[in-house]
């Protein structure tokens, strides 16, 4: 932990050659200065080991996202250099694309349903399982392996047993409640809360995991105190656990809305591009596929990964400005202030 | 995920974590408590039974009673789907991606992050700052450039074209996840070493690589299983049969047989066992390691 912050005090003092070389580091024994001279051998290192990661990274990371943002003003079929320069009229279509809008709508019932249908169903979960049992771990282990598996294998199952004369509406059947079997897959009403579904059976284990580990960080002696002072099981849930579950839960939280905004395997797998959008269940990523790649544009399918990507990251700054802020203040204030550990 | 100094904290007592140590104070357990378990556990595993035991299947079966067991237990459609090559060669596919991968970020991963936790430089702050923005830029959004600059490479239908790509847009986590881990190696050690007349180098070769072996770990298994799984990268990139990785082989697989829906569980069940013998041997490394990845 001192040496976190040291470091980070570090980072900031602009340190010329004469305060890196031997002597002046070494007055300071306290600091943990890494290493002294930063002579010609230690520039060779650096670059040396720096140098493959960066050149990967730029090359295939930042690269990308920065020609996105520029061939996303050409109308561009993807060969050869793009000549045909159309300003905004990517963007324009866009957003008065209505297959754009509806997508737009569907990633926002995703996240809002996902928070809705995970958050308190994982919570109640990792509460019950937050005790003294036989074979906890291994209770642990199963609830996690939705979240292991491939989302292609969880697409094909899935949209099998989801069939009108599949698995799911027979054992519906066999259990009395034949009246229950659905179009679960085509029916524009129902398909949205079909995918919820897959969606919560996917990832809930990866939210109750989490939550364990942070109901396990929770002392005991608080609960005791107030079961002492007569609070009730769920009092003590309310007023006690849940704050203190707050970092967990917001980071939680953070995740499965990125995830839910950048949706794309499930959708493409189970629905396909073009049922995806008559079944409503169509997203900005599979939009992006279709009309991009699968079309043709490139030029378009660019400018839609650049209105992902600034969607991603507005939704991703609001809530680390306004939600995520006050679990890092305390702890990270100082690079929370020079942004160094800002996303 | 901004408090990513923390991650060595919460990566580091993976070994003591091991059993809830938990004190016996905490409360027992009752009945319902455990029916409740025993129902969850059932939804979860419900659907994969039903694909591996949907392979024991005839068609004929499965249409006649889509949701019974196999009556008689019939091997055929694994027995044709371990015997075809199809299978197979997306194993090794998948498999040389997945080594691949979990390698190069290995590798490009530990040289960078030994760098940014023990070298003194001006731009270090910046440096390790654009690392982690690369968080900010997920596959899913640079996929359609991406596209254009693998292609660019002469890359397009090599499994090279998927395995590069994936160590980039795994270097973020990785270097998050190694850079504190590196740093909490003590100072002492490394003077003791350089008293010995070790050099960075050979500091790096002999201490920092021994005893980085927990986090390699984590950030390994978290690189193989994200590249076993992957789909939207191959699908972009591997257009030809021929370099199909499994979770392409799986959709190609399901389409091209649509009617044999028995043969397709025997695959889809058979695709994942690689991912889920992993998964239970590295259990506790990867629940540790995606908690420990996360937690704040």
């Amino acid at each position: 932990m001192t040496a976190r912050v040291d470091s980070a005090t570090e980072i900031d003092v602009p340190t010329g050659p004469a305060h890196r070389d031997g002597g002046v580091a070494q007055a300071t024994p306290p600091s943990p200065r890494r290493r002294r001279g930063n002579g010609w051998g230690a520039r060779l290192e650096i670059a040396l080991l720096v140098g493959p990661a960066l050149i990967v990274f730029l090359g295939l990371v930042i690269f990308p996202v920065v020609m996105a943002a520029y061939y996303g003003f050409f109308s561009w079929k993807g060969f050869g250099p793009p000549t045909d320069f159309i300003g905004f009229r990517n963007y324009l279509t866009i957003v008065q694309d209505p297959a754009f809008q509806e997508a737009v709508l569907h990633n926002g019932t995703i996240v809002v349903l996902s928070l809705l249908l995970q958050g308190p169903a994982a919570f109640l979960l990792a509460l019950l399982l937050n005790r003294r049992m036989r074979g906890q771990s291994i209770i642990r282990v199963l609830i996690f392996v939705p979240y292991v598996i491939a989302e292609v294998v969880v697409g094909t199952g899935w949209s099998l047993m989801l069939q009108t004369n599949g698995a799911v509406n027979d054992q519906l059947e066999k259990m009395g409640l034949g009246f229950l079997a659905q179009d679960w897959l085509s029916n524009p009403d129902l398909a949205i809360w079909t995918l919820m579904g897959i969606i919560t059976w996917k990832y809930i284990g990866f939210a109750v995991i989490l939550f364990l580990a942070g109901l396990q960080g929770i002392p005991d002696e608080l609960n005791e105190a107030a079961a002492i002072d007569g609070a009730t099981f769920w009092q003590i849930q309310r007023h006690i656990t849940l704050p203190l579950m707050g970092p967990t839960l917001r980071i939680w939280a953070f995740l499965s809305i990125i995830g839910s905004l950048q949706l794309f395997d499930l959708v493409y797998i189970i629905w396909g591009q073009y049922v995806a959008s008559t079944a409503g269940t169509s997203t900005m990523a599979t939009y992006m596929v279709a009309e991009g790649r699968n079309a043709g544009n490139f030029g378009y399918g660019n400018a839609v990964a650049v209105v992902l990507f600034v969607i991603s990251l507005v939704v991703a700054l609001v809530y680390q400005r306004f939600v995520l802020r006050r679990d890092t203040e305390g702890a990270i204030t100082g690079d929370q202030k020079k942004g160094r550990f800002q996303r | 995920m901004t408090a990513y100094p923390e991650t060595a904290a919460a990566v580091l007592p993976l070994r003591r974590r091991g059993r809830p140590s938990k004190s016996p104070r905490l409360r027992a357990a009752s009945p319902i408590v455990y029916l409740v378990a025993l129902v969850v556990i059932g939804l979860m595993l419900a659907p994969i039974a039903y694909i591996i035991i949907g392979g024991f299947r005839t068609n004929s079966q499965i249409t006649v009673d889509p949701s019974g067991l196999p009556d008689p237990w019939v091997f055929a459609n694994y027995l044709d789907v371990l015997t075809g090559e199809v299978f197979w060669r997306q194993v090794l596919n998948s498999a040389i991606v997945g080594f691949a991968t979990t390698l190069g970020v290995i590798v490009l991963g530990l040289m960078a992050s030994f760098v940014l936790a023990r070298y003194n430089f001006a731009g270090r702050g910046a440096l390790y700052a654009l690392f982690a923005a690369g968080l900010m830029f997920p596959l899913t959004v640079a996929i359609t450039p991406l596209y254009i600059v693998v292609r660019s490479l002469g890359l397009m239908n090599s499994l090279g074209g998927v395995i590069l790509p994936q160590i980039a847009f795994a270097l973020p986590v990785t270097i998050i996840i190694l850079v504190p881990f590196l740093r909490a190696i003590p100072e002492e050690i490394q003077e003791a070493a350089a008293i010995d007349g070790c050099s960075r180098l050979g500091f790096f070769w002999r201490m920092v690589l021994p005893l980085s072996v927990p986090g390699v770990v984590t950030v390994g298994i978290l690189a193989f299983v994200g590249s076993w799984n992957s789909y939207l990268l191959p699908l972009f990139i591997l257009n030809d049969q021929a370099a199909f990785t499994l979770p392409l082989g799986v959709q190609a697989f399901s389409s091209e047989y649509s009617v044999d829906t028995a043969k397709v569980l025997a695959f889809t069940s058979l695709s994942m066992i690689p991912a889920l013998i992993f998964f239970s041997v590295f259990e506790r490394r990867i629940v540790g390691g995606l908690t420990g990845a996360v937690k704040g």
